[in-house]
């Protein structure tokens, strides 16, 4: 075990650094920056059964220290991922975990199933994408919903299922707590927050979607409080997301009980970032008196 | 596709809120660049903006190491691009996307067709083509005279004919109404402007194989984020402009 290395299901890291699913594509275009086996791992696009086209553009805004996306989960379908995007992560022997997304819950299982056997090492369960209309956030926001689901997948699933939860909830502990029931072998999160920008000049919301769902620093302080909550509510481990693009940000998750971090919307404005952070993490454990990435998780809670 | 700092060695206003950056790169990057592609710029080292901006590359100076960028300042990343002084570092992704397809190009005339800030791209391919031994005309377009640029330039290369929407410099209308009554043409025609622009010229020069190059709000800029697509014209689905384009035959994608 090296210091930077952490022990999650089926994932073993040797950082605890990921990109978040929908900001790296599949890695190859951050190849170009700087090699991506030196990731943690990679959180791939979200996969849907069949191939979908997403939304009408524009899909993107910058908001003040954030910005706001509405794509609809456009990806080419599990299959095709499955046959062009996976082999060169599995060269790269880069640890993957798959967003698997759905409009019905026979869809989410059926691509949990087209993934076995396909050497990804877990599954990230998208039930909180704000972006479409039918399924997604729904599936995440009902704890009865996000049991049901989550039960089907990881019946279906031969690896690991994080389920990844949306802060857009009144309670995020109860979702956690149910997906927990449910068997899910861990948690990511936070997913966006649903906002809106409105064009001054149309008088119109400024994404073709009207809602997207906001990400970056801006919402930082929501998903570290959310985490901090559910590391309370929980024995699974979380993967914490939501606004990092400092190694001080790492720290914070990690204190706030996240075994691991993923770095989503800060790729777009650095395509370096993951790299930077991979090489500043020693540094920072030092500066903060830790030995080793293992013993931060948790540590900001009262009781630790 | 690299991520490199370059020095700003000048910044000018050249028309109303149109700016002018030369960046000195290295030379082993800028022979890279072809006409038509763009660069992803950083606005500020802060976390205020996470989004860069796109904005086309308009000339290389090869003598002095310098890119040329224009851009107009149209919102508050735009308006710090504006504030930079003079020898401060600017964080570009270059090259990015596909160019024009010069060497593919069986042409002894082409019409380049520009609206505004879409002007910019067709003068450093104006100088390729020229280059290249091919006549090019150009039609300009632009709101009024306060946003008139690069007349000048464009004269120096070809014929170049400028339209303002309200005639208070050169012809009045649209450029596609200066195509219509100058009786311009060409084998080929290359356009970058607004999208109602682009439509305008399509189908106004339907007998004419042309290239168009598109503009949309970025996220990543490197073809992983899928938020700036365009249809395809064939129904099987969309294409990226920061990756697949923002060059496109004008046939191919759905305006």
């Amino acid at each position: 075990m090296s210091r930077l290395s952490v022990r999650l299901p089926g994932l073993d890291l040797k950082n605890p650094i990921i990109p978040a699913s929908g900001c790296f594509g599949f890695g190859k275009e951050y190849d170009q920056f700087y090699p991506i086996e030196k990731l943690g791992a990679i959180m791939i696009k979200a996969a849907t059964e069949k191939k979908r086209l997403g939304n009408k553009t524009p899909r993107v805004a910058e908001t003040y220290s954030g910005m706001l996306n509405a794509i609809g989960l456009q990806n080419p379908g599990v299959d095709t991922i499955i046959k062009n995007e996976l082999p060169f992560l599995k060269d790269k022997q880069l640890p993957v975990i798959a967003n698997v997304a759905g409009s019905t819950i026979e869809e989410y299982e059926a691509v949990a199933k087209a993934l076995n056997g396909s050497g990804i090492q877990a599954i990230e369960l998208n039930i909180s994408c704000p972006n479409v209309k039918e399924g997604g956030v729904q599936f995440g926001t009902d704890p009865d919903v996000a049991y049901a689901v989550t039960k089907r997948v990881k019946a279906a699933a031969d690896v690991p299922v994080y389920v990844k939860l949306s802060p857009n909830v009144t309670d995020i502990t109860v979702i956690a707590q149910a997906v927990e029931r449910a068997g899910a072998d861990g948690i990511t999160m936070i997913n966006t927050l649903t906002g809106m920008q409105i064009d001054l000049n149309s008088r119109r919301p400024l994404l073709a979607n009207g809602v997207g769902g906001l990400s970056g620093p801006a919402i930082k302080p929501v998903a570290i409080r959310m985490v901090y909550q559910v590391y309370q509510a929980v024995k699974i481990p979380i993967i914490g997301m939501g606004g990092i693009t400092t190694i001080e940000d790492v720290i914070e998750f990690l204190l706030a009980g996240a075994s691991a971090v993923a770095v989503g919307t800060a790729n777009f404005q650095n395509p370096m970032i993951c790299s930077e952070l991979i090489d500043q993490l020693p540094f920072a454990l030092e500066k903060y008196g830790f030995t080793s990435a293992e013993e931060v998780i948790g540590k900001g809670h009262l009781n630790e | 596709m690299k991520q490199v700092k370059g020095l700003l060695r000048a910044t000018d206003l050249i028309a109303r809120d149109t700016i002018q950056y030369q960046i000195e790169l290295s030379p082993a990057l800028l022979t890279e660049i072809k006409p038509g592609q763009f660069v992803h710029v950083r606005i500020d080292q802060t976390a205020a903006h996470m989004l860069r901006r796109p904005i086309s590359i308009c000339d290389i100076d090869f003598e002095k190491n310098l890119l040329t960028l224009i851009f107009k300042v149209v919102g508050k990343g735009t308006a710090k691009l504006k504030e930079k002084q003079i020898e401060t570092m600017i964080d570009l992704l270059i090259p990015c996307g596909n160019g024009y397809p010069l060497d593919e190009l069986d042409a002894e005339h082409v019409l380049l067709i520009g609206g505004g800030i879409g002007v910019p791209p067709l003068y450093y391919l104006a100088k390729k083509l020229t280059e290249q031994g091919i006549k090019v005309t150009a039609v300009l377009g632009f709101q009024s005279k306060a946003d008139v640029f690069y007349e000048d330039a464009f004269k120096a290369l070809g014929d170049c004919f400028i339209t303002t929407n309200d005639g208070s410099y050169g012809d009045t209308g649209f450029v596609t109404d200066v195509i219509e009554q100058r009786q311009l043409t060409g084998d080929y025609y290359f356009s970058c402007g607004p999208t109602l622009m682009l439509k305008a010229v399509k189908t106004k020069m339907q007998a004419v194989p042309g290239y168009i190059s598109l503009e949309e709000r970025m996220g990543c800029g490197i073809g992983a984020c899928y938020a700036c697509v365009i249809d395809k014209a064939d129904d099987s689905g969309n294409v990226k402009i920061c990756h697949d384009g923002p060059v496109f035959r004008a046939n191919e994608v759905i305006l």
